[in-house]
Parts: structure tokens; C-alpha cells; sequence
């Protein structure tokens, strides 16, 4: 009898202990670093013997935003950063900063179905963005032919495919295209959802990936993590630099080797590094600069974590990424989203300075 | 009749049922006032009507959301659907209940059943790379050569030939419905009383008038519930027709090209939504569908008392 009360209140304190100890940072958005944020969870929670969990919930970049904005959860995640009006709004409501924190990248590519030709084919913005007006509307048009002496391209019209659910990848693609082309720029603009001159919208990546296998002559855009994981065949596309580059890990590292501004909100399309692939793009973490105005963080041991997980993932996590095969930050976007982590405060308490500084 | 409720514990009893009614019916209001209210700044902008017939959707340059295009394609889809999947459904119902052996006939519920029971993302699975690849080399790509060159006026209402467009996407829904509409007819044909048909054979009545004039009229009104469950269905079918339309709100639609619809709309673009217009919007084509769907039922509803009142005259 005495034996059992001993066992009993062991186990009474074993759960009180685990309580104490275990904290749950729950972040919420975007679906693209979705592989990414579980790995890194994973391998946090392993990191720290299981005191720290985080649970990302991927439901999209705006209900990542709107979360965020909500104070339900401890970090948002968005494929774009806040533009100024939300960052506005986080100003007049909550009298703090937000602030957009990148730590990897992603990268968009051309990905077509044209039985019997072997070599990558290359584009240029431009004709990519006259594919997607209709304005282009065969294979060997004298456009693409030019870019590609080498290939002989069939005569088959060009069946074009883009994303029928709102997505960062579409917005990222877009916005490449309404850097460079000015008709783009007028007549479509950038967006996650847009409207579409010309095409067929598949669902999802695997959407787009399954109309353009089925179909001959057809051309879609996914991100290159899918690509690379299904093997699918894809374009080079012409840089800045003028150069042809097949986006990969250092093609999508390097376009971010562009001055980037303090509160890294930049745009990496069309980017001016000369090794640097065009269509690539940041995705990001929202935190906000004052902790203690975010409702979801309850205790400054909870604010630690915050900090101490996000700085991990600046620095030692980074090395996830590219196995993962999401670009990883170069030392220059390492540098920005640290010190921009180092602002973070919990009820005066520069906890990212102290953290950042160890 | 009175006394049967002074009973303390019948009186619990019809408290509670009718409290549990009265929750279904507060449920589908809220649900509505829910809708309404998040799709309130979208309306308000553009007025309902305004908002309902608007030809533009577009998020991203023009700021501009008009939800015809959705709807329109919702309807053809969905009655287009309906009316192929309808004599298939019926001639599968009426086989099973009165022309099929028992073996047969318990073979042929059972994979209707089992077609209902196929979860929507394995149809649109199989349309985006079986049936659209399919059917764009075996009858859309000959059919516009043929009129490309024999009739040439049809060109305009047949569309570029994909694969991915209004028709795959009404051939899948309609597959997708037929187990509604036959599950029901049959029911509703093994319903009707063995006299009638007795009566009818005594007269000298062959089977198909016996099936004519004494199974089919009495059968009418279950027969039409399952047509209008499947239309409620084909409504509010979102991931297969998603998955195989083209998603593109154009306007003119055509036959082979793509459309969109209204469950597609919101599916497709609701994660991403981050400006509030555009949310708003998304809801509000919620909140169109809540009415389409309840316009369908009312319809539904009066059709089936009007038929019930013709049966009632016939007997």
C-alpha cells in the first residue's frame, strides 16, 4: 500500500516536472517551407531533449499573416514579406514592429513536356512572360529558336499551364515577369492569385507537374524543391548578367549576394548578382520587435525559446536546408537576419541582443 | 392525441427533439449570417447584385471581384452533369430493382455504392491522368480538326482542345453523381406496392408498360429526390472539379476550354488570400453558393409537392 502512494507520487511529479519543462512555440503560415519547418523542428526538439516543441501549422502565407496579426500564435511564416500597410497597421495597433526575417530561400522554374528534346532549353523573362500573354504560341517560334540554335523544336502549339490556387510560387513567378516585361506589368501585375491571360490552372505543384506530363507542347512553373523531387525536366533562364543559369543550391544562393537592406524586404527577381538565378525568392518569419505585445507569448521563458529557436535556425539549422534543397542564407543575409533578431525585446528586456551576442 | 404528451417524461422527450431541431435550424442561419458578414466588406464595395453579375475577378492589378463567372460555370456544370448522369442513373435502377437476377442485381448496388463511397481527390486523380489526356487525343483534338475544316463556325464554342476544361470536368461529375440519383430511384421503385403491378399484369400490361404506367408515376417523387440530392451534390463538388477544369474565369466559356466555379474559386485562392478585399470576396462567393444551394432545395421542395399532389389526384 505504502509502496503504491510512494509510486503514485513519483508519477504525480514526474508529470509536473515534464509540464514545467516542456514549452509548444507554434508558428503558422506558409505551405512552401512546410518539409523545411518540420525538419527544423524535429531536429530542435531533439536539440534541447525534448523542453522545447514547436508546431507549425502550414494553412498559407495569408492565414500565416492573419495569425500573426491575430497574436494566436508565437511566429507567422509568409513567402512575402509585410507590405508597408500591414506594417503600418502593427505600428498604430500594437505600437511595435514587425519584423520579416528570411532564413532560406526558394526558387521558381520553367518545367515543359516536349517529346524528343534532351537538352535543357533555355528562356529569357521576356519570352517567358509572351509565353504566359499568348503571345508566343508555338514551340518554334522564331523567339525561342533564336535562344536555342541548337535544339530542333517541334512545330506543336504551346499549351500553357499556371497555378490555379493562390500560392507564393505564382507570386514569385509574376513578379519576375512584371520586372521584366512592361505589358506584364500593365495588364496582369504580381499576386498569389492573378488573372491569367491564357492557360490551364492546375491545383498545387502536383497539379501543374500532372497537366504538363500529360500534355505535349505544355509549359507550367513550380518550385524547384518539386521539380528536383520528381525529377522533372526544366528550363535555364536568362539572368540579369545576361547569363543562362538552370536554377540549383548555389544559382539560388547567390541571388540573394545583392545589397540587402536593413529590414530585408527585398525583392530577389530579376536580381543583379552575376551568378545568381533570376526567379528566386526569400520566405520569411514575422516576429514581432516588442515580444510582450504578442498575446500567444505568456512567459519571458517562452520569449527565450522564441528567440534562442530562431536564432538556431539563422545559424545551425541553416545546414538543413540544403538537402532539403531550399536555398540556404549567405553570409551577408545571415548577417541581416541576425541583427534584425537582435531588436527583439520582452518587457524591456533586450532578450535578442542578449541572445544574438552569446 | 393530447393525453399521449402530459406524460412527464414525453414531454422531456419532445423538449429535447424540438430543442435539437431548433439547433440544426440556428446552425444553417448562423452559418449564413457568418458568411454574410465576412463577405459584408466585398458586398458592401461592390453591392450584392453588383457583386453577383461583376465579370472580372481579379485580385491582383484591378482590385476588382465579380462572381458571374463562377456561378455560371457552377450551373452548366452542375446541370449539365445532371443531365447526362440522369437516364443512365434511372436505366441502372430500374435494371436493378426489376429486370436483373438477385445476383446481378446485389452486384450492381453494391458498385454503385462503392462509387459513391470513392473519396472525390481519387476521381480527379484519375481525370487528370486518365480521362482528360484521353479524351483530348480520342474526341476533342478529332472533333476540332473535323471542324476546323467542315465547319468552321463551331470553332468558337468548341475552345482550344487541353484536355483540361468544362467538358472533362462535367463527364467526371457526372460519374460522380450517378450512385445518388440510382441509389434513390432504386429505393423509391422497390417502394411502390406489389398490387400495382399485379393489377397492371392482370390487364395484360407487357413489362415496359407495366414499368411505365404503374412502377414509374408512383416511383416519380423519389426518383426526382435523388436527381435534386445529386444536383445539391454536383453543386458543391469542389477537388475533382478543381483538379480538371482549367480554372480560368474567362468568359465566353466553351466546350473543351477552361472554367471555374465556385467551390473551385474558394478552394484555389482562400490560403493565400492576404488583403482583406479579396478574403472578403472569396467568402462572399460563399455566401452566393449558401444561396444558389438553398434555391436548388426550395425548387427541389416544391417539385416534390407538386408531385406528391399529382399522385394523390392519380389514386
Amino acid at each position: 500500500m505504502r509502496a503504491k502512494g510512494v509510486l503514485l507520487a513519483w508519477v504525480a511529479l514526474a508529470g509536473l516536472g515534464l509540464a514545467q519543462q516542456t514549452l509548444t512555440l507554434v508558428g503558422a503560415g506558409a505551405t512552401f517551407p512546410y518539409p523545411l519547418m518540420a525538419k527544423y523542428a524535429d531536429e530542435y526538439t531533439r536539440l534541447t531533449g525534448g523542453k522545447v516543441r514547436v508546431n507549425y501549422q502550414s494553412i498559407g502565407s495569408g492565414g500565416g499573416i492573419r495569425q500573426f496579426l491575430e497574436q494566436t500564435v508565437h511566429f507567422g511564416a509568409s513567402d512575402a514579406p509585410l507590405d508597408d500597410g500591414r506594417l503600418k497597421e502593427v505600428r498604430e495597433r500594437f505600437k511595435t514592429q514587425a519584423l520579416n526575417l528570411a532564413y532560406a530561400l526558394g526558387a521558381v522554374v520553367p518545367v515543359y513536356n516536349l517529346p524528343g528534346v534532351k537538352e535543357p532549353l533555355r528562356f529569357t523573362g521576356p519570352v517567358l512572360a509572351d509565353i504566359y500573354l499568348g503571345k508566343v504560341k508555338t514551340w518554334n517560334d522564331p523567339a525561342l529558336q533564336e535562344l536555342n540554335p541548337g535544339v530542333k523544336l517541334p512545330p506543336l502549339p504551346i499549351t500553357v499551364v499556371h497555378r490555379s490556387d493562390g500560392s507564393g510560387t505564382s507570386y514569385v513567378f509574376t513578379e519576375y515577369l512584371a520586372k521584366v516585361s512592361r505589358e506584364w506589368a500593365q495588364k496582369v501585375g504580381r499576386g498569389t492569385s492573378v488573372e491569367w491571360p491564357v492557360g490551364v490552372g492546375g491545383k498545387g505543384n502536383e497539379g501543374v507537374a500532372g497537366v504538363v506530363r500529360q500534355t505535349p507542347g505544355a509549359i507550367g512553373y513550380v518550385e524547384l524543391t518539386y521539380a528536383k523531387q520528381n525529377s522533372l525536366a526544366y528550363g535555364a533562364v536568362q539572368n540579369k548578367a545576361g547569363r543562362f543559369l538552370l536554377a540549383d543550391l548555389a544559382s539560388i544562393k547567390a541571388a540573394a549576394n545583392v545589397p540587402l537592406p536593413g529590414d530585408m524586404r527585398v525583392s530577389l527577381t530579376d536580381t543583379a548578382a552575376p551568378d545568381g538565378y533570376p526567379i528566386a525568392s526569400f520566405t520569411y518569419l514575422l516576429l514581432y520587435e516588442n515580444l510582450s505585445v504578442n498575446e500567444a507569448v505568456k512567459s519571458e521563458a517562452e520569449a527565450r525559446a522564441l528567440v534562442e529557436f530562431v536564432k538556431w535556425i539563422l545559424t545551425e539549422g541553416q545546414r538543413y536546408n540544403e538537402p532539403l534543397t531550399y536555398g540556404a542564407l549567405s553570409p551577408v543575409a545571415q548577417q541581416r537576419a541576425l541583427a534584425l533578431l537582435a531588436r527583439v525585446t520582452y518587457e524591456g528586456k533586450p532578450l535578442g541582443k542578449e541572445i544574438v551576442g552569446r | 392525441m393530447k393525453r399521449l404528451y402530459t406524460h412527464f417524461g414525453d414531454r422531456v422527450f419532445a423538449l429535447v427533439l424540438l430543442l435539437l431541431a431548433l439547433g440544426v435550424v440556428a446552425l444553417a442561419l448562423l452559418m449564413a449570417y457568418e458568411l454574410y458578414r465576412g463577405g459584408s466588406l466585398a458586398l458592401g464595395r461592390f453591392g450584392l447584385l453588383g457583386f453577383a453579375l461583376g465579370r472580372e475577378w481579379d485580385p491582383a492589378l484591378e482590385k476588382a471581384f465579380g462572381a458571374w463567372p463562377y456561378i455560371l460555370g457552377t450551373l452548366i456544370v452542375s446541370l449539365s452533369a445532371l443531365s447526362l448522369s440522369f437516364f443512365p442513373a434511372l436505366a441502372a435502377a430500374i435494371f436493378a430493382a426489376e429486370y436483373a437476377p438477385r445476383w446481378l442485381a446485389q452486384i450492381l448496388n453494391f458498385l454503385l455504392d462503392l462509387m459513391a463511397a470513392v473519396p472525390s481527390v481519387v476521381y480527379g486523380l484519375w481525370g487528370i491522368f486518365v480521362l482528360a489526356p484521353w479524351l483530348r487525343d480520342k474526341l476533342q483534338l478529332p472533333l476540332y480538326l473535323w471542324a476546323a475544316e467542315h465547319a468552321p463556325g463551331l470553332l468558337p464554342l468548341l475552345g482550344v482542345p487541353t484536355g483540361y476544361g468544362l467538358m472533362t470536368a462535367i463527364l467526371i461529375l457526372a460519374s460522380m453523381i450517378v450512385p445518388y440519383t440510382a441509389a434513390l430511384a432504386r429505393d423509391a421503385i422497390a417502394l411502390v406496392p406489389r398490387e400495382h403491378r399485379e393489377a397492371a399484369y392482370a390487364l395484360g400490361a407487357t413489362r415496359w408498360e407495366v414499368m411505365r404506367l404503374a412502377i414509374l408515376p408512383l416511383a416519380r417523387g423519389g426518383i426526382l429526390a435523388g436527381a435534386f440530392l445529386a444536383l445539391a451534390r454536383a453543386v458543391g463538388e469542389t477537388l475533382a472539379v478543381t483538379m480538371v477544369i482549367g480554372n480560368s474565369h474567362k468568359l465566353p466559356y466553351t466546350l473543351f476550354g477552361g472554367a471555374a466555379t465556385m467551390p473551385s474559386v474558394i478552394a484555389n485562392e482562400f490560403t493565400e488570400a492576404v488583403e482583406d478585399l479579396h478574403l472578403s470576396a472569396l467568402i462572399a462567393v460563399g455566401f452566393l453558393l449558401f444561396l444558389v444551394s438553398m434555391a436548388v432545395n426550395f425548387t427541389a421542395a416544391y417539385v416534390l409537392r407538386r408531385q406528391e399532389r399529382l399522385v394523390k389526384g392519380v389514386l
